[in-house]
């Protein structure tokens, strides 16, 4: 059913609409006056002033792989992450350690872990998912590059992102 | 012919060509440092110093970009409309005198005496550029945008026509020099300052000047598509209007256009409204030529007053409806100039002038 | 004047008139009458008759001409670029409009005026827009007035014709 709206029954000053296109002037002109005088502050000058501190906890910039106290790079290349990332951002290559490595009894590795930012719609599920707590949101956001191949974060660039993660659960020690 | 006349005249519309681009350049820019000033941004700032090379990098950017005909557009047309665009708008700067004289030379290119009809009619000529860019696109917003840019330009050429009747009653001529030189000796026509102050016919014109000088400058916004009616643009209704098919320069000449439009339209209101190039206790230039720069400068900065004033109601109103357009044009306008006219021809007749 | 402008100027108009009625496109027939407008106009200002030279730009070029485009553009034109063109009619058209040149070549011929050497044009003392006034509010005053009533009657009839026909 249509719906009549009724129109405000407007006065004679209101009608003559020219009060309001002067105090609308007035308002416009005051918020120039104010910006211009420098008393309002909205904006911010973004690469030279930056809201990093202000960056909540749970702020989900871009993945990357961790190392853990004992140097190991934490990811055993499960390929969960792989496997659960929406975008199909995450390609990994897993690798085998040798008989003798110090590591041995973690069987896998990556051999390489490519994340392709262009992909990624850093939602968070590859941290979600990882049984292993190697795979974390950083806060890093200004990821950009010349070409596509600059946009692809290899296994390296993931690491140096990363850093070392303290205080993370390290039960490979344990087993024998 | 004579040729001193012939160089002289060269010299200045060189030399006004120069300025008025270089206006229109920063125009551009004020409009963009100014609305982010109103919407509490900051506007572009990153080249050079505060920004002011921004005109530079656009024109860079406008050239440099390709220039890319749609297959389905009438060529030869699509090309033409630019160009028709640009050129009345810059055209009708011929007639305004800009300043007083400069070493003897007086400072308009062509001082006709229809001065006024000349600037409405090539003024009128500037729709041609927008409808041919509405109809040659071949697609159905920039046509759209053409059809309604030609009805409301005719709608308010009547309004603007009309406004003026009462300066040139009082004044007795066409001539834009004369209608300066009337306002040199009584005083700017909207404040009448200067000159006889007991002239009590002198101070009730000032109302319908008033008046005139309200619908004159309406329909100027009207004639340049600016907003509160820019129609045949509107982005939110019609994409970009006339020129949604248009890339690169050939946009950039509508874009510019229309601040050539602005540019022109604030001189004619300054020339016919606010003295033109005359300020209260500055001498012309017959005093030395830093005078005649001085009155030259004073004109521009006029021009910008009201170049500010154009964006300062950009910003601020929003756009009007079709109908309501049109209703104001032919309803309101035209009905207040027709009684103005009415008004201020009662005062003149039977008024004592001195 | 000089006699270079006034031959470029003419010459603009025949050739524009001229594509006014070969052009097969609408709109391309309408900017031509523009240009040939524009060329009347400055062969009009070429006898200081500034005023006419103007209002030839305004009301033709600038109002009248851009209703045409209007209309036209409202129209569909792809049925009128595909019609083939009436020899028979064009042979006509042809052969009527050398006639009616040879009669009037016959006709000034005949003419004493055109026989004689063109006077000198003197420039004009006073203002050509002042001229026009003087005349329209002394001479020819009534029938100023009666045109006008003329026109405020097609303005009425105009209004009521469109009124009647939204119902």
């Amino acid at each position: 059913m249509a719906i009549t709206v009724s129109r405000p029954k407007l006065n004679f000053r209101e009608r003559l609409y020219l009060p309001a296109i002067l105090s609308g002037m007035a308002i416009t002109m005051r918020h120039f006056k104010n910006m211009l005088f420098g008393r309002t502050k909205v904006t911010m000058q973004y690469p030279e002033e930056k809201w990093d501190s202000h960056m909540p906890e749970h702020y989900r910039g871009a993945p990357a792989l961790v190392r853990d106290d004992t140097g190991r790079v934490r990811c055993v290349a499960c390929q969960l992450c792989e496997f659960i990332c929406p975008p199909r951002a995450i390609k990994i290559i897993p690798g085998e350690f040798p008989a003798g490595d110090k590591f041995a009894k973690v069987e896998k590795f990556p051999h390489e872990f490519d994340i392709d930012m262009i992909r990624c719609i850093y939602c968070g599920l590859c941290e979600e998912v990882c049984p292993e707590q190697a795979i974390y949101l950083r806060k890093d956001y200004a990821i950009t590059g010349f070409t596509r191949a600059d946009m692809v974060h290899n296994k390296e660039k993931l690491l140096e992102i990363g850093g070392v993660m303290h205080g993370v659960v390290l039960k490979w020690n344990e087993k024998k | 012919m004579d040729y001193a006349f012939i160089f002289s005249s060269l010299i200045k519309i060189a030399a006004l060509l120069a300025v008025v681009l270089g206006i229109m350049n920063y125009a551009v820019y004020a409009e963009r440092r100014i609305s982010a000033l109103i919407q509490d941004r900051l506007g572009p700032n990153r080249v050079g110093p505060a920004g002011l090379f921004q005109p530079i990098a656009d024109a860079a950017k406008f050239l440099l970009k390709e220039d890319f005909t749609p297959a389905h557009v009438n060529t030869f047309y699509y090309w033409l409309a630019p160009c028709l665009a640009m050129i009345p708008a810059i055209t009708t700067l011929a007639v305004v005198p800009f300043g007083s004289s400069l070493f003897g030379v007086p400072m308009v290119i062509a001082d006709i005496n229809v001065g006024v009809l000349f600037v409405f009619a090539i003024a009128s000529l500037g729709v041609y550029g927008i409808v041919i860019a509405g109809w040659s696109s071949n697609s159905k917003y920039p046509f759209l945008g053409g059809v309604r840019s030609s009805s409301q330009m005719i709608s308010y050429e009547l309004s603007l026509g009309l406004a003026v009747i009462p300066v040139f009653l009082l004044v007795g001529q066409l001539r834009l020099t004369e209608v300066v030189r009337y306002q040199i000796e009584n005083g700017w026509l909207i404040a009448p300052f200067v000159g006889d102050w007991g002239n009590l016919q002198k101070w009730l014109l000032a109302i319908p000047m008033m008046i005139s000088f309200v619908v004159f400058t309406i329909a100027i916004f009207a004639e340049t598509n600016r907003l509160p009616f820019d129609l045949p643009e509107a982005e939110t209704e019609l994409v970009g209007g006339y020129h949604t098919e248009y890339g690169s320069m050939k946009f950039g000449l509508f874009f510019l256009g229309e601040y050539v439009a602005m540019i022109t339209g604030s001189a004619i209101i300054v020339t016919l409204f606010l003295g033109g190039w005359h300020f209260p206790g500055v001498p012309d230039g017959s005093h030395g030529w830093g005078w005649g720069l001085l009155n030259i400068f004073i004109f521009f900065s006029k021009i910008a007053g009201l170049l500010f004033v154009f964006i300062w109601v950009r910003w601020t109103l929003p756009r009007f409806r079709y109908d309501q357009l049109m209703r104001l044009g032919w309803v309101f306008f035209f009905e207040i100039a027709l009684v103005n006219i009415f008004i201020a021809a009662i005062i003149i007749a039977y008024l004592p002038s001195k | 004047m000089n006699p270079f402008l006034f031959w470029f100027f003419a010459f603009l108009m025949l050739v524009f008139g001229a594509a006014v009625i070969i052009n097969r496109n609408p709109i391309a027939s309408a900017l031509s009458l523009v240009i040939c407008f524009m060329g009347l106009s400055a062969l009009f200002m070429s006898l200081d008759a500034f005023f006419i030279g103007i209002i030839q730009v305004l009301v033709y070029a600038g109002a009248v001409m851009v209703l045409f485009l209007f209309i036209i553009m409202l129209l569909d034109l792809r049925a009128e670029n595909l019609r083939k063109i009436n020899y028979v009619a064009v042979a006509g058209g042809a052969a009527v409009a050398v006639v009616f040149f040879i009669q009037i070549c016959f006709v000034v011929g005949q003419l004493n005026a055109a026989k004689q050497p063109f006077p000198a044009l003197t420039s004009a003392k006073t203002d050509d827009v002042h001229n026009i006034g003087l005349l329209l509010f002394t001479n020819y005053n009534l029938p100023f007035q009666i045109i006008g009533v003329l026109v405020l009657v097609a303005t009425i009839g105009v209004v009521v014709l469109s009124k009647r026909e939204l119902k």
